[in-house]
């Protein structure tokens, strides 16, 4: 607007006041991105990471979200010393990767391992979107394939939580084959009766929304989840038009036929239990035998 | 009570003056219990001659009743553990379709079926129980589904018919509906229908290709509504109670014609009177089939279906023919 060039923008300077100089260290108070709510970090962790105000779901790290759903001491941990290299001789990556693996003591995006949910058997996978964002590369797509290989070595189903920005670009058309490599792997699995559950939660998006998230025998995600393929901002400015607020959500996919169901942090270990008791094989039925 | 169906209307009038006298003996000292007595005797009788006797044309009526028990009933009372699922994984999830995963007595089995409202704001979000492409291909997947688990199948057919619009045309309706009766054919799983209320033509048929195909007494199956064949067949569609009858729609009709298997009776005056006991009617026939095809080979299951279908139709062949391909 012609008129903008003539108004000065404001500038305001933030100074800190005495209170907020004397305030709590960081990490002991969370504040929820939805309602605004200020609370304990450790009720806000006691409550599987679900805003006590208004159900904002948080992100989880894949230590928290095993433990709210295995049974206790039955997870097993595989390919944990597994590390990326740098094929493309990208600039900075290695240092980046290491500087993640000090953040998170993760040593990748993803952890793989066998456990039982409510004595039930299954091999998972778990995401962690606060290393390198969750992104895919070789080490990611790596133990997810090896994770599914041995869910049908054992006969037994495999669940994984997603949360990913999409393939890791410091790994290039590499990470781009992980897509085609997991998703050939459930495909084998699939062939000899696997079960495939995926939990999509925020954010799902890109190489991993359009590889092993969506192919699921049954997709859930998490309530406002964000899953999607291209960003929002690419397709407005491709397509020159403003996206509805509630676009590519959870509730939205749900809507659009991508979902089998939406579920509460606190239905999901009860849902996956019952779902795992419903595939179950073998074991008589009385009134079948007469 | 007003009587919502004309041929009910005796019975509705008895009951009433019976309730009318029971009232009048508690308010006053005169006994009129033998009265009463007498009135209930000849409830029951007329009752008995008239459900007995329903016409076609009566049994559409009750086949529609806004308060007929839905798929959603069905499953609360014949299953446990039902868990929906949604979407067609490919543009939206059509909730004139439900499905999922249940247990049947214990027997993991995945239900489906065309879901219909009770009232006007159900029944927007429901679309009246018709289905657009996007419900077949749920149905489809949640079939499929069954299949690779190896769980029989279980449908409940209550629809109009499918949804005659744009956006189903735009998306392939017929195509949905071709789809699921091809992919039926070859489900390795048993599958068993059961129509529960109107089955409205193939927009029915993309839930019926099964192993076995029961109704209840008061549920109709027919390739139009009755309206529709007035219209098309006399130009009238007030003659909908003449097409009823000509175009053998009811259950007894369908039953022998040698289209269904079972007839599950009803209720006394229809299964909306009680949907707890309808539902144990039903228990004990899907038991029975269950019991019958989870005898079956995967092949013997595809065969035997296959059978079922090849041998409906009337056909003669001229003396000349006789032998000759």
């Amino acid at each position: 607007m012609l008129k903008d060039i003539f108004t000065k923008k404001k500038k305001y300077a933030s100074v800190p006041s005495d209170q907020a100089k004397h305030d709590v260290p960081e990490g002991i108070m969370t504040k929820c991105p939805k309602c605004k709510k200020i609370m304990l970090t450790k009720e806000l962790d006691k409550n599987m990471r679900v805003c006590m105000n208004c159900d904002y779901h948080f992100p989880m790290n894949a230590k928290q979200r095993i433990e709210s759903l295995m049974d206790e001491q039955s997870f097993e941990e595989f390919n944990q010393g597994m590390l990326s290299e740098n094929p493309l001789g990208f600039p900075g990556y290695l240092e980046k990767l290491e500087k993640d693996r000090e953040k998170t003591s993760l040593n990748e995006a993803v952890v793989t391992g066998k456990g039982t949910i409510g004595g039930h058997p299954a091999v998972v996978a778990v995401m962690d979107s606060s290393f390198r964002m969750g992104s895919m590369g070789s080490v990611v797509g790596e133990k997810i394939t090896l994770a599914i290989e041995k869910a049908k070595a054992d006969k037994v189903p495999f669940i994984i939580f997603t949360a990913s920005g999409g393939a890791r670009m410091q790994e290039g058309v590499l990470s781009l084959m992980q897509m085609a490599k997991t998703s050939s792997a459930l495909k084998l699995f699939s062939e000899e009766q696997g079960l495939i559950i995926s939990v999509m939660t925020h954010p799902t998006t890109g190489g991993v929304s359009a590889s092993f998230a969506s192919l699921g025998d049954y997709n859930f995600a998490e309530p406002g989840a964000l899953i999607g393929f291209a960003g929002r901002r690419i397709i407005e400015q491709t397509i020159g038009e403003k996206l509805p607020e509630d676009f590519q959500t959870a509730e939205f996919l749900l809507k659009h036929g991508q979902l089998d169901a939406v579920i509460h942090r606190d239905d999901m270990k009860k849902t996956l239990e019952n779902l795992l008791d419903m595939h179950q094989t073998g074991g008589d039925i009385e009134w079948l035998q007469d | 009570m007003a009587p919502r169906l004309e041929f009910e209307k005796p019975v509705i009038e008895l009951q009433t003056k019976i309730a009318e006298l029971k009232k009048f003996t508690q308010d006053s000292d005169m006994d009129l219990s033998a009265e009463i007595e007498r009135l209930e005797d000849r409830l029951a009788k007329l009752q008995d001659d008239i459900y007995k006797n329903l016409k076609p044309w009566d049994r559409v009526q009750i086949a529609r009743l806004a308060d007929r028990p839905t798929t959603l009933d069905y499953i609360e009372h014949l299953f446990t553990d039902f868990f929906e699922c949604h979407g067609d994984r490919a543009y939206g999830d059509d909730e004139a379709i439900v499905g999922g995963i249940a247990k049947f007595h214990g027997l993991p089995v995945t239900v489906i079926g065309h879901q219909r409202g009770k009232d006007t704001k159900e029944n927007l979000v429901r679309n009246f129980g018709m289905p657009h492409p996007e419900g077949y291909r749920k149905a489809l997947r949640l079939m499929k589904q069954a299949d690779k688990f190896n769980r029989p199948i279980i449908c409940f057919i209550d629809t109009k018919g499918a949804y005659p619009g744009r956006a189903a045309e735009e998306r392939g309706q017929s195509e949905a509906i071709a789809k699921n009766l091809f992919e039926m054919a070859g489900l390795r799983v048993p599958v068993i229908c059961i129509v529960i209320g109107e089955g409205g033509s193939g927009g029915a048929l993309g839930l019926g290709v099964g192993n076995h195909l029961h109704m209840l007494e008061n549920s109709t199956y027919s390739v139009i509504s009755p309206e529709g064949a007035a219209a098309l067949l006399w130009k009238d569609s007030s003659l909908a109670k003449k097409a009823a009858e000509t175009m053998k729609i009811t259950a007894p009709d369908l039953k022998e014609l040698g289209i269904i298997d079972h007839m599950i009776k009803e209720v006394k005056g229809g299964a909306h009177h009680d949907v707890k006991l309808q539902a144990s009617y039903m228990d004990e026939t899907l038991k029975q089939s269950l019991k019958t095809l989870l005898k079956l080979s995967e092949e013997e299951l595809v065969q035997q279906r296959y059978e079922k279908y090849k041998a409906i139709g009337k056909v003669s062949v001229e003396d000349q023919y006789i032998g000759v391909n």
